[in-house]
């Protein structure tokens, strides 16, 4: 019986290691849905379409302007950045006096808008994006399987890139502020510090997260208006297990959570496409503020 | 007589409809100790909070070393020179004792060093790693103090220090605040316990319905017993 599922497990490693790169994205977009309720208490519905625009951006950079992926994984998340603080600033910033609720639906709004603008003008049968040529060539034997150097990258990108805004969040200065202001943002202000910029700016950056992602995800995934629409629902699962909020829990619970996909799909694979949501049920039974959350 | 640092005139605030200042007309100079006395639900927080900026509506006029500042925004007036002690303290659970300490930006040259602030209150350097809010309340009431002396703020307004906190806590407050009046710091000072007002400062205002009621020298304040209770109703 154990054989029998440490046979299957053998055999399915390779599902469950793909499904760590799936993970890969769902830490990276949770954490910056995370970082932007943390500090705005808005359920930013737009994250899907601004991941969406950060894999656009980086086609348009090599397109039209020749500029490649490294470029891209830069630039991209400025711009797309750059964008959410026009929103922020031009929008979202005159809802925080109301409901959580009209910061949703202003931002599902958004989305929808994004969506549609990029369906006209560049149709939704997707775009070819290459990895760059040092990410290309054989793939990786990691001994049980082959994986190609890409994924490898996904995988270690987003790790980085999470462990470096936990740091960010809880070592340094900057983020004594940003903790501080999600508990009592009026008395920060008082203290001296600029909260309306700082709370653009934490738009920007997870606006700025979603962009890396839609980068990193470009080459995986066709470039198409609708590639952040169907993995944000699923991130929304991962936000609600993983506890609004929680910096290390959305992290953790992303990669975890792709994990759990994986070995369903390995186990039992009707149920991979539905298995986070029935964990997202169970949690909100058991435990209604996530498995990281402050209740 | 030493020049005016603060000075209010027909200070009025809102909380949304409610209209809780009338008229506020205070001037603190530099290097004094002055109080806001009053009973509950005078007006005393409300006056620091208006001459902070943190109530939603003010009018009338709030000068700082002779700057306007009644349009201002809270961040604008602590860069300024204002810093705001809270009464509920205002320690953040999600940082630690040294987080909360060097969390206000210095905003001026002239504030206290670290480790004149250790000195001062030794309790916070030992327990320098520990969660703000996991400290006693006159512990947290001594990092609440402790953060706005690091900061250079000139005028520091503590509301109601000692409220609540055990005679020994209050004596070692008293001393820390005729130490920092020594470094030539402002004070306006909130309080509710005039006995305790009378060992610190160097006048009195009495508030009452959201007015200025009486002006006195701390000289006077002995002889004035009778007419204190009257106001404060103790
Ligand atoms: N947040 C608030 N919302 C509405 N009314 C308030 C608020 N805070 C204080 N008040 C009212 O303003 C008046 C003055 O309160 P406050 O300044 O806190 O008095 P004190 O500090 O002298 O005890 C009181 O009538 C109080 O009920
Ligand atoms: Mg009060």
């Amino acid at each position: 019986m154990i054989e029998d599922i440490l046979f299957q497990l053998e055999l399915g490693l390779p599902q469950v290691v793909l499904g760590l790169v799936n993970g890969a994205f769902y830490a990276l977009l949770s954490l910056g849905l995370a970082v932007i309720f943390g500090m705005l208490n808005v359920i930013n519905f737009a994250h899907g379409a601004q991941f969406m625009m950060g894999a656009f951006v980086a086609w348009m950079l090599l397109a039209w302007g020749g500029i490649g992926y490294w470029w891209a994984l830069v630039l991209s998340p400025l711009i797309v950045g750059a964008f959410g603080i026009v929103i922020e600033k031009l929008l979202i910033s005159r809802l925080y006096k109301l409901d959580h609720l009209y910061g949703l639906l202003l931002t599902f709004g958004l989305a929808l808008i994004i969506e549609g603008v990029f369906r006209n003008q560049f149709g939704s049968s997707g775009l070819p994006y290459s990895p760059p040529e040092s990410l290309g060539g054989p793939p990786v034997d990691l001994g049980f399987m082959f994986l190609p150097k890409y994924r490898l990258w996904v995988v270690v990108a987003s790790l980085v890139v999470s462990l470096a805004t936990w740091l960010v969040i809880e070592k340094t200065r900057l983020g004594a502020y940003l903790r501080a202001a999600t508990e009592n943002a009026a008395l920060v202000q008082a203290f001296g510090v600029n909260v309306p910029r700082m709370v653009t700016l934490t738009y920007a950056a997870g606006v700025a997260l979603a962009a890396f992602a839609g980068v990193l995800a470009a080459p995986i995934y066709s470039v198409n208006p609708q590639m952040g629409s169907s993995l944000i629902i699923t991130v929304f699962a991962v936000v609600v297990i993983g506890g609004m909020g929680s910096i290390l829990g959305s992290v953790l619970t992303g990669f975890g959570l792709g994990l759990v996909e994986g070995l369903a799909k390995v186990f039992y694979p009707e149920a991979s496409s539905t298995v986070i949501f029935v964990i997202m049920a169970i949690v909100l039974l058991a435990r209604p503020a996530g498995l990281f959350g402050r209740a | 007589m030493a020049d005016s640092l603060l000075k209010t005139a027909n200070l009025q605030a809102w909380y949304g409809e409610s209209h809780a200042l009338h008229g506020i007309d205070i001037e603190v100079r530099e290097g004094e100790v002055v109080t806001l006395l009053g009973r509950n639900g005078a007006g005393k927080t409300s006056t620091l909070r208006a001459i902070m900026g943190l109530i939603g509506r003010r009018t009338g006029s709030v000068r700082f070393e002779g700057k306007e500042l009644i349009n201002a925004r809270s961040d604008i007036i602590a860069r300024a020179g204002i810093a705001l002690c809270p009464e509920e303290r205002g320690i953040f659970a999600s940082l630690d004792v040294t987080e909360n300490l060097m969390l206000p930006p210095v905003v001026r040259p002239g504030g206290m060093s670290i480790a004149e602030i250790h000195t001062l209150f030794p309790n916070l350097k030992e327990r320098a790693r520990s969660p703000g809010t996991k400290l006693s309340g006159g512990e947290q009431q001594m990092l609440a103090i402790a953060r706005i002396l690091r900061t250079g703020a000139r005028l520091l307004m503590l509301d109601e220090p000692t409220e609540g906190l055990a005679p020994v806590i209050v004596q070692q407050i008293g001393h820390t605040i005729r130490e920092i009046k020594q470094r030539g710091f402002t004070v306006l000072l909130v309080e509710q316990n005039f006995r305790f007002a009378q060992t610190v400062a160097d006048r009195h205002y009495v508030i009452d319905h959201g007015q200025v009621v009486d002006h006195l020298d701390n000289a006077e304040m002995a002889n004035s017993a009778e007419r204190l209770h009257q106001y404060l109703g103790v």
